[in-house]
């Protein structure tokens, strides 16, 4: 049991190595110097302060795209939707941001709340599709994204700007970012969401394993059949799962909208920020606690490598393959526990 | 006398788990040779050992005299070693023939020669009497017959040594003595047999030696002529074991569940159930007798609400519970022991204690404002692990890692527990062994004795001659016969499961 615990924290440490002696032979072969640029990606994720702040702002709605992404999982559903709701979140946070004057304490979290009433709807009408009609939910959420993406647009220019291409910032009523933060991180641009997607995090676990309706919404993850024998509603918890989980992808959208950017603009694609959230999830073992820290490591990839072309003069199409392969060998760390007990077994 | 198969000191480990712990197996050239133990106790592993499946940790298998490594399933066929298993491999959509040579084609210029094939086909049939028409459509011949295709997929094959993997559970009682006549002539043209069961009287009556096993271990080989069921089934779970439940005569009280010109459709859209008439009171236990696929399924799943019946009522206690969602219905006061505890009687990636709260998780003490509370959960968990002697390491581990016996006694103590006033149960007992069916058995009683109603469904005829009080015989959706479980013999029972009419009018009911 004990040498148990010590290889579930041992394989990811491992996995992560192995990526990186992977990146190496990459770096080698292109004619770079693996030794700077690596030492380029732990500096600009973790080397300063401003940069603990960034890898920490980029952290925050990986968790929480994470966490969608996990709790449609842990009750069966794959939600590849969480890109849209993320998107609609967005726009509802910064619609309510510019749109009202009101108290701090009752403008920011209107806001949020926006954003997550915004993602539950999106996740609303897959989960009805799929609840009554049967209709798979990956179609469904994968044509959401595209009606989240142009209609988000065309709100932008039409209403939240005049024929422009970003909205107003919102009133500092509505905002996230933090002078403090900034003061303290050589003006990052973190802002208090992290304290939000921690907090989510938490009512994540607690809604799933504490509460009586969690119990039933596990349930019909793992056995729909047992749980309509134990006469529980599979469809009202098909329904409740998608909306929370869009709920979830909402605030991650709030995030970037209250906090990183402060406004929203049009985009010619998608923010790739839900469709992490799916390896966010799966590296973080669909838990609470493992998606706070593969949410890290994402975000530390992602602010870090930034800093590579620069230092190192590794190009960025190089610095894409090399973050992609440490989170290729993380993912396949069931590869690594299979070669660990094959190697045992070689020793006995 | 020269043996065709030995499997000498077998050893396989998984883990710190001993399967097999030094198990002897000697089969003679001729003879049907039963292997016999309880679930787990390690039949399939040394069977999977033989056939090449897995790789013994120590020990050594002679085939002919001959030492041999079966390093796989080709192996094994190449020794002549045949398994004919439990759950039919066959394709639908093709014709006997076709699944025949399926892997070992005939071909003549690049394609099949069907026309051969089929010539071997029928006269290996003959030869062994199976009577399969080689060109049927396997989606076309009942049961029996698809079994007898896996045999000449064996034969055809050129096995001389067959293992059967527990092959009447799907068999009819006429269909059980049509297959003992085949092994007897299979066994006289010169094959060996190994009959994987814990069926004692199919050893009884057909085989010539059995050995037996025990928790892993080889516990006796005898010849079946000196010995006897009582005998066998000590040895197999290692004490006395009653065969027969004693009960006192059922004392019916009023009608508990009452079902009237029920239709039900299968997922086909067909009438599986059609026009069913039945009454339960309380205090007794009328069991289904009857050939699977005949509407039992859906007969069970329309009482308990997962499907919905098109037309007829159902009532429990003189309410009507017609098509009311699962809740109500368990409410209401029904209990059920389903027939796939895999899919519908557990969640089995849950502890085995979140499992025991399944259908109450919502109530109080288990749940308090909307919070779970696991002290009071777990507490009736290890109550009820106490009480049905489930054999888990603790309340927290998961139903998946539970034995099928003990995962069956955790459903039914979660459903007695519950003290519905209906309970049924369907096919409770099946793939258990005679220890763990003598206390479910026990309990079944016991409920019925406190004035409960229970409908038993089950396809071991001698399951439901032995726990009933009454016999409802059903045959395409109908229940046909009513029959006293007393006056009856398995031979009536098999004629009215297979649709004859009865002719005398001694009908009880």
């Amino acid at each position: 049991m004990k040498s148990n615990r010590l290889q579930q924290l041992f394989i990811p440490v491992l996995a992560v190595l192995l990526g990186m002696i992977a990146g190496s032979i990459v770096m080698l072969a292109s004619g770079y110097n693996p030794i700077a640029g690596f030492s380029a990606l732990v500096y600009g994720a973790f080397g300063d302060t401003y940069y603990i702040g960034e890898t920490i702002r980029q952290t925050t709605p990986y968790i929480l795209t994470g966490l969608a992404v996990a709790f449609a999982f842990r009750t069966g559903l794959f939600n590849i939707g969480v890109e849209g709701q993320l998107i609609v979140g967005w726009l509802a946070a910064v619609w309510v941001g510019v749109s009202f004057d009101l108290p701090k304490i009752v403008h920011l979290p209107l806001a949020i709340l926006a954003a997550a009433a915004a993602g539950a709807l999106w996740g609303l009408l897959p989960g009805v599709l799929k609840a009554y009609l049967k209709v798979h939910e990956v179609i469904i959420t994968i044509m959401m994204n595209y009606i989240a993406l142009h209609v988000t647009n065309a709100i932008i220019r039409s209403v939240l700007s005049d024929e422009g291409f970003k909205s107003d910032p919102v009133k500092p009523s509505a905002s996230l970012q933090s002078e403090f933060f900034g003061a303290i991180t050589h003006h990052s641009t973190m802002h208090y969401g992290i304290f939000i997607a921690i907090a989510a995090a938490f009512i994540m676990w607690f809604l799933l394993e504490r509460t009586t309706k969690g119990f039933e919404l596990r349930a019909v993850g793992f056995n729909q059949h047992a749980s309509q024998y134990a006469g529980m509603n599979v469809r009202a918890n098909i329904i409740l799962a998608m909306v929370i989980s869009g709920a979830f992808a909402g605030v991650a959208g709030a995030m970037e909208g209250l906090g990183t950017f402060g406004n929203i603009s049009t985009k010619a694609g998608f923010t790739g920020l839900g469709f992490d959230g799916i390896a966010v999830a799966l590296i973080g073992g669909n838990n609470a606690f493992g998606i706070l820290l593969s949410a890290l490591l994402f975000g530390a990839l992602k602010v870090g490598a930034l800093e590579m072309p620069s230092s190192a003069g590794v190009p960025t199409e190089l610095v894409d393959i090399i973050i992609a392969l440490i989170i290729f060998f993380v993912a396949s760390s069931y590869m690594i526990r299979w070669l660990l007990s094959r190697g045992q077994k070689g020793a006995e | 006398m020269e043996y065709v198969i030995e499997m000498l000191n077998i050893r396989k480990v998984f883990g710190a788990f001993v399967a097999n712990d030094n198990i002897t197996l000697q089969v003679k050239k001729g003879e049907i040779h039963a292997l016999l133990g309880e679930n787990g106790a390690g039949k399939s592993t040394l069977m999977n050992v033989l056939f090449g499946l897995y790789q013994p940790d120590g020990g050594e298998i002679r085939v002919k005299g001959k030492p041999v490594r079966i390093t796989d399933p080709n192996v094994a066929n190449d020794l002549g070693i045949g398994m004919v298993h439990q759950h039919f491999m066959l394709v639908d959509t093709f014709t006997v023939t076709e699944n025949i040579i399926l892997g070992s084609e005939p071909t003549r210029a690049g394609t099949i020669d069907i026309k051969r094939a089929e010539q071997e086909v029928r006269e290996l049939s003959e030869r062994y009497g199976l009577a399969v028409d080689p060109t049927a459509k396997v989606a076309d011949i009942s049961v029996g017959m698809q079994q007898r295709v896996e045999i000449l997929k064996t034969l055809y094959r050129g096995a001389d040594i067959l293992i059967f993997d527990e092959p009447t559970a799907v068999l009819t009682p006429q269909e059980i003595r049509e297959l003992m006549d085949i092994m007897r002539t299979l066994v006289r043209e010169g094959k060996s047999i190994i009959l994987i069961t814990h069926k004692l009287k199919e050893i009884m009556e057909v085989c010539d030696r059995v050995t037996i096993i025990r928790r892993g271990k080889g516990i006796a080989t005898l010849n079946v002529a000196e010995t006897n069921p009582n005998e066998l089934a000590a040895l197999m779970v290692g004490r006395e074991v009653q065969f027969t439940t004693e009960k006192r005569p059922a004392e019916p009280g009023t009608p508990v569940l009452e079902i009237e010109g029920l239709v039900v459709k299968d997922a086909r859209g067909l009438a599986a159930v059609n026009g069913l008439n039945l009454t339960v009171h309380g205090g007794e236990i009328v069991g289904i007798a009857g050939v699977d696929g005949n509407g039992q399924t859906e007969l069970i799943e329309a009482i308990t609400g997962l499907i919905k019946a098109e037309s007829g009522t159902i009532r429990l206690n003189g309410r009507d519970i017609t098509n009311l969602p699962p809740r109500q219905i368990i409410e209401a006061g029904v209990g059920h022991i389903p027939q796939d505890r895999h899919k519908h009687g557990l969640v089995l990636d849950f502890p085995i204690g979140e499992n025991m709260v399944l259908q109450t998780y919502y109530k109080p003490p288990y749940s308090k404002r909307g919070l779970l509370n696991f002290t009071a959960i777990y507490e009736k968990a290890r109550q009820l692990i106490r009480e049905f002697d489930v054999r888990t390491p603790d309340e927290y581990t998961k139903a998946r890692a539970l034995s099928g016996g003990n995962q069956q006694k955790a459903i039914i103590g979660r459903e007695v527990d519950r003290d519905p006033d209906l309970l049924i149960a369907a096919q409770p007992t099946r793939g258990l062994d005679v220890g763990a069916i003598e206390f479910i058995h026990k309990r079944l009683i016991e409920q019925r004795d406190r004035g409960k109603a229970v409908l038993l469904v089950s396809f071991e005829l001698d399951e439901v001659m032995n726990v009933s009080d009454r016999i409802a015989v059903i045959y395409e959706g109908k229940i046909v016969a009513i029959v006293d479980p007393k006056a009856t013999t398995e031979q009536e029972l098999g004629l009215l499961m297979a649709g004859s009419k009865r002719k005398e009018a001694g009908v009880s009911s």
